[in-house]
């Protein structure tokens, strides 16, 4: 990353109402430092866009202060907060181009003619499309559209760009290009970024950290990495990645460790992560891909599975087999050349360490 | 395309030219689009189309000197008008037939009628000599006869305005619409104690403009109110604007009577606040004043709807966009948001303005002298003076206006930036 | 009223069914109280002779004119029987639109013997014109004025007094009766207004003469204006038909009062359209027969107060039906109404109304 030149951003208790019956955003504490790339994750209807638009200044909290750079910024217009924002449709304005779009922010800012005209193409030329300047909006594709909303709002160096699911209408390629070039262009400016989005791919991709959002309270913030790794409820095990559930009751606690008993009475070995006592209980949460097949008998646990059905997709194959009573159980079987002899209707022993698995709050 | 480089024309498989073959697979579904739009176009022609071209014909059309008195206009092309004498008996031995005819098939007094619109008492002259006619000897001589029976027939004058609409086309309907005349010396103004049509045409144009100005800075923040609101409360105001639509013109206008007139509402108010003194009540209604405030509210509605149905569609995230990148307000809202409720403007100032410009019935009812429009000289001119003719030129008038009107806004805004909805 | 027709006209149907002769007759009028008066006095009694004709009842006299001419362009002509004023009767029969007829013929004698066309006289304007009504156009003033002193104008002339007569004045928005009544009081004895007004200058007399009180008039072109204009207060004294200010001052009683000073008679009457086929006009032929003798004429006046056209009817004119009252002091034409009147000149106004309204309408809008 180079030298930081970001906002820091800081909610402080925010809460937000629209119908002053029911919050929006619960309690909301967030420190994002600066320079920093932040992905606000969540389904629709979670709080991440309200709290987009509370730091953008278009809505106002109801209760709690937002702070930029430690000062207060509840009381001050959006246009005075200085902070770039990329809109889900872009909202390039149709009525002029593409250049002239970007001088906007300039112009309104009273910059001398050449010096805007030395930024314009700058902020073009950043992003690929130096000689678009005289175009309109209409004419340019959906990747082209969304480069110059990116290009708008960085134009006048603001230290904080806030972008709301900006890829959303592009298609798959696109979009995953797209991703590392907004990457690319925060890493070499080192603004502070909030994203917003619903495609968790995106999130991990881009983002430093990601907050996930559920209910209008965050789940969790953390690195992409710990994200996944280290699911800290069952929502977040759920949102982030493909996820196995198998429910089940404590029945002995072991330091970090504790043994779990499922419906069906097989016991499993797990981390437990928020489970506090015996009798408490829990869902278990094993990612696909850390079944093994190959079991041994140092494996913290090994159960039994029969094969239901098997997808093949290149890089893996995808088994999905009923283990003890869950018929949805999913394993993925990487593709190393050597045909695995699987068949459907097989029962196969199946076997994953206790550190994989994580034993959760349950679900309903 | 590259294969039809070198003047190689592309085929289809068995050998027919590429365009003949998309030609015609293309035609029928054109017929078939043809034959569904029929019934209506076949309606709107026969029912408004011909007869429009019919009335705009009957702005040059004169047949009916020609038709009446064929053989006297035969006879005339040999008279000067500028003998300073009326025409010698052969003239009027050819009116005599001519008058005898026209007398047994009572067309003698329409001729008068028409006229009488260019020559004041030839009504009365034709009508006074077509009860004489059959007393006529039929022998001759005819003029002494004529002369005896109105002496208007030795004016020259009288045969002047014969000779002059004896063609079948003719350009008077024109003139008349524009203040002028034809005479023998060319074509002049009138005098100025019956100029009109000009100043109205003037008047009309200008009050139009007046009253599509105050429709639109009235109904642009109702439109702005009416697309940010909640749809519930958006509906509920849109039927307060579409209100007046499902009241009456006369209605409406009779209560704007109630409301403006000198010992109404608003003058009784306004005195009882002692803002104006008994003596000084203003005069609101029977002027120009009573002619835009009452045509406002009835053109309103043609505002607020396609600027609403455009604001509908700028999204909010543009003012939001604009103000993220810095901008005030009010830039937000000059820079961002208004070029892009232009199309609106441009379709309601259009509706507002066209239908402006040809209205009547309030403009009759709240007007006064001040506040009448062109059209109400048309509607006296078809229902009353029955000169269809000059109602006909003035109507075409009316339309050439609008048209070129139409065509500068086409040229300055654009007819494709548009938007009815 | 209407509610009434419907009935009529129901039954006239039912009849109809069973009646091989029963016919419609379309007769065209202005609506409101005068052809609910010509129902009660004509249509009603004629039906009741004649259960096979059923009368369908149009208001289109305004318009008459217009739609006559379209219709006979068309070649359809829907109408029977149309009333319209004097001036437009000749109008319609100079453009061949009305039927010529002779009166003695198709029009029933006085009961005495006298010829119709002697018992309508001079009212008999055009070849195409059959009589009804005498009409006057006259002021009304109202009653309550402050400003006024005490004093009530009794003279035309007091129109033109802003002076003794302050307030706003109401007159029609057509030159017709407002020039006459302009050079009367502006010293042109009456026998001489025509000959006046056909020169330039009388002209411009009379616009000058009407200069003097334009920027306190309102122009109305409805008949029903003035009257309420009167009740509102919004005008302290104007012109309108003599049956309006009779509905003004004895039906609704508000404080208005005639000036019948310089009233300007007109005539309202029939005119057969013309290009009817035969059995049609042997039709209303029979109706006109019927309604317009010396006994319906005068039933008319019992329901609105518009003299009759026949010199007949006069001394047959009753009471008011609703009313009670005696309608003969109410007439245009009683003598003590009619002590100073004017009569319109149709003749004259058939040549000079184009060149004069011409005139008219720019100096209103200058």
């Amino acid at each position: 990353m180079a030298i930081s030149r970001g906002a820091a951003v800081r909610y402080e208790s925010v809460q937000k109402s629209y119908d002053g019956e029911s919050l929006v955003v619960k309690n909301l504490n967030l420190d994002i430092p600066p320079g920093e790339f932040l992905t606000m994750l969540g389904p629709s209807g979670s709080g991440k866009t309200t709290c987009l638009m509370m730091l953008a200044g278009f809505e106002p909290a109801t209760h709690g202060e937002i702070f930029l750079n430690d000062r207060p910024i509840n009381n001050v217009p959006p246009h005075k907060r200085g902070i770039g924002m990329v809109f889900q449709n872009y909202a390039l304005f149709p009525h002029m181009s593409v250049a002239e779009n970007l001088a906007f922010p300039l112009q309104v800012r009273k910059m001398a003619k050449a010096e805007q005209e030395e930024k314009v193409q700058r902020a073009l030329d950043m992003v690929e499309l130096g000689s678009f300047g005289n175009r309109r909006p209409a004419q340019l594709s959906g990747g082209q559209q969304q480069r110059v909303a990116v290009a708008r709002a960085l134009v006048f160096d603001p230290e904080l760009v806030l972008m709301d699911e900006p890829l959303g209408a592009l298609d798959k390629q696109l979009r995953e290009q797209m991703q590392y070039e907004i990457k690319h262009i925060h890493e070499n400016l080192g603004v502070t970024v909030v994203y917003v989005t619903h495609d968790q791919t995106e999130a991990l991709t881009m983002s430093d950290r990601v907050a996930v959002f559920n209910d209008g309270v965050i789940q969790q913030l953390s690195t992409p990495d710990d994200l996944y790794e280290d699911p800290q409820n069952s929502f977040v095990a759920q949102f982030i990645g493909e996820n196995n559930k198998l429910d089940g009751k404590v029945i002995d606690v072991n330091g970090e460790a504790c043994l779990v008993e499922l419906h069906d009475g097989t016991k499993l070995k797990a981390d437990r992560v928020n489970v506090s006592a015996v009798g408490d209980r829990t869902t278990l949460s094993l990612r696909p891909e850390r079944v093994e097949f190959d079991t041994h008998d140092e494996m913290d646990n090994v159960v039994d599975g029969r094969i239901e059905e098997l997808i093949y997709l290149g890089d893996h194959i995808r088994v999905r087999m009923t283990v003890a009573g869950n018929d949805e159980f999913i394993a993925k079987v990487r593709n190393r050349g050597q045909r695995r002899d699987l068949t459907v209707g097989d029962h196969v022993p199946i076997g994953w360490a206790l550190n994989d698995c994580k034993a959760l709050d349950p679900v309903a | 395309m590259s294969d039809a480089t070198a003047g190689q024309v592309l085929t289809t498989q068995d050998g027919k030219p590429l365009k003949a073959s998309l030609a015609r697979a293309l035609r029928r579904e054109k017929l078939r689009a043809l034959v569904l739009i029929a019934p209506l176009l076949l309606f709107v022609v026969l029912t408004f189309v011909a007869p429009i071209v019919d009335m705009l014909f009957r702005s040059v059309e004169n047949g009916i000197v020609a038709d009446t008195l064929p053989k006297t206009v035969v006879a005339l092309q040999t008279w000067d008008p500028r003998s300073g004498e009326a025409p010698d008996e052969q003239v009027f031995a050819a009116l005599y037939d001519d008058l005898a005819i026209a007398v047994e098939a009572k067309t003698h007094t329409r001729l008068g009628s028409r006229l009488n619109y260019e020559q004041t008492g030839i009504s009365s002259l034709f009508r006074k000599t077509g009860r004489r006619i059959n007393r006529m000897d039929e022998a001759g001589p005819f003029k002494d006869q004529f002369l005896n029976a109105d002496k208007k027939w030795g004016e020259v004058e009288t045969w002047q305005v014969l000779k002059q609409y004896s063609p079948r086309y003719t350009d008077g309907y024109f003139l008349s619409a524009v203040d002028a005349q034809r005479t023998i010396d060319g074509i002049s103004l009138k005098p100025e104690n019956e100029q009109i049509y000009l100043f109205l045409f003037g008047r009309t144009l200008f009050l139009s403009i007046v009253i599509t100005i105050s429709c639109l800075l009235l109904g642009y923040p109702i439109a702005f109110l009416l697309a940010h609101l909640p749809l519930r409360t958006s509906n509920l105001l849109m039927i307060l604007v579409l209100l007046p639509f499902w009241t009456s013109l006369l209605v409406r206008t009779s209560a704007w009577k109630v409301l403006l007139q000198q010992q109404g509402v608003i003058n009784d108010f306004l005195v009882w606040i002692n803002l104006i003194s008994d003596a000084n009540r203003l005069v609101m209604i029977n002027n120009q004043t009573g002619t835009i405030i009452a045509m406002t509210h009835i053109l309103l509605p043609f505002m607020i709807l396609p600027l609403y149905s455009v604001m509908k569609t700028i999204s909010p995230s543009y003012v939001r966009a604009a103000k993220s990148l810095g901008a005030t307000d009010w830039t937000a809202f000059w820079r961002v948001y208004f070029p892009q409720s232009v199309p609106g403007i441009g379709a309601g100032a259009v509706l507002v303005f066209i239908l402006a410009i040809g209205y009547y019935i309030t403009p009759e009812l709240v007007g006064g002298t001040s506040g009448i429009f062109i059209s109400n000289r048309i509607a006296f001119h078809i229902s009353s003076s029955l000169n269809w003719g000059l109602a006909a030129a003035l109507g075409t008038m009316l339309l050439v206006a609008v048209l070129v009107l139409f065509m500068v806004y086409d040229r300055i805004v654009g007819i494709d930036n548009v938007k009815l909805g | 009223m209407k509610l009434r027709t419907v009935i009529l006209a129901g039954t006239a149907l039912a009849m109809a069914s069973g009646a091989a002769t029963a016919m419609d007759m379309t007769i065209v009028s202005w609506g409101g109280a005068y052809s609910a008066s010509q129902n009660n006095a004509y249509h009603k009694p004629y039906m009741e002779l004649n259960p096979d004709v059923n009368i369908i009842n149009d208001e289109s006299s305004a318009e008459a004119v217009a739609k006559l001419r379209a219709m006979n362009e068309a070649g359809n002509v829907t109408w029977d029987l149309v009333d319209v004023v004097a001036s437009d009767a000749i109008r319609l029969c100079d453009e061949g639109l009305a039927m010529e007829i002779d009166h003695d013929t198709v029009l029933a004698a006085a009961p005495d013997g006298t010829p119709a066309s002697e018992d309508f006289g001079d009212l008999i304007v055009s070849e195409c014109f059959i009589p009804q009504i005498v009409y006057s156009t006259t002021f009304g003033y109202r009653t309550d004025v402050a400003d006024w002193g005490g004093n009530t104008p009794d003279d035309i002339c007091d129109v033109f007094d802003l002076e003794t007569f302050p307030g706003k004045r109401s007159l029609e928005k057509r030159p017709i009766n407002n020039v006459e009544w302009a050079l009367l009081c502006d010293g042109v004895a009456k026998d001489d207004v025509y000959s006046v007004l056909e020169t330039e200058e009388g002209q411009a007399q009379a616009f000058a003469k009407l200069d003097t009180i334009k920027d306190q008039t309102v122009w109305w072109s409805a008949g029903a204006e003035t009257p309420q204009l009167l009740a509102d207060g919004e005008v302290v004294i104007g012109s309108t038909y003599n049956g309006r200010l009779f509905a003004l001052i004895e039906e609704q009683k508000q404080p208005v009062a005639m000036l019948w000073d310089a009233q300007v008679f007109d005539l309202d009457g029939w005119i057969i359209p013309t290009g009817l086929p035969e059995e049609r006009v042997a039709a209303v032929k029979d109706y006109l027969m019927f309604a317009t003798d010396t006994q319906r004429l005068a039933d008319q006046a019992k329901f609105i107060s518009y003299g009759p056209a026949r010199k007949s009817s006069a001394p047959l004119v009753g009471q008011h039906a609703e009313l009670g009252i005696d309608m003969a002091p109410h007439m245009p034409t009683d003598p003590n109404n009619a002590k100073n009147t004017f009569l319109y000149n149709y003749e004259w106004w058939a040549d000079y109304r184009d060149d004069i309204d011409a005139k008219f309408q720019a100096w209103l809008a200058r």
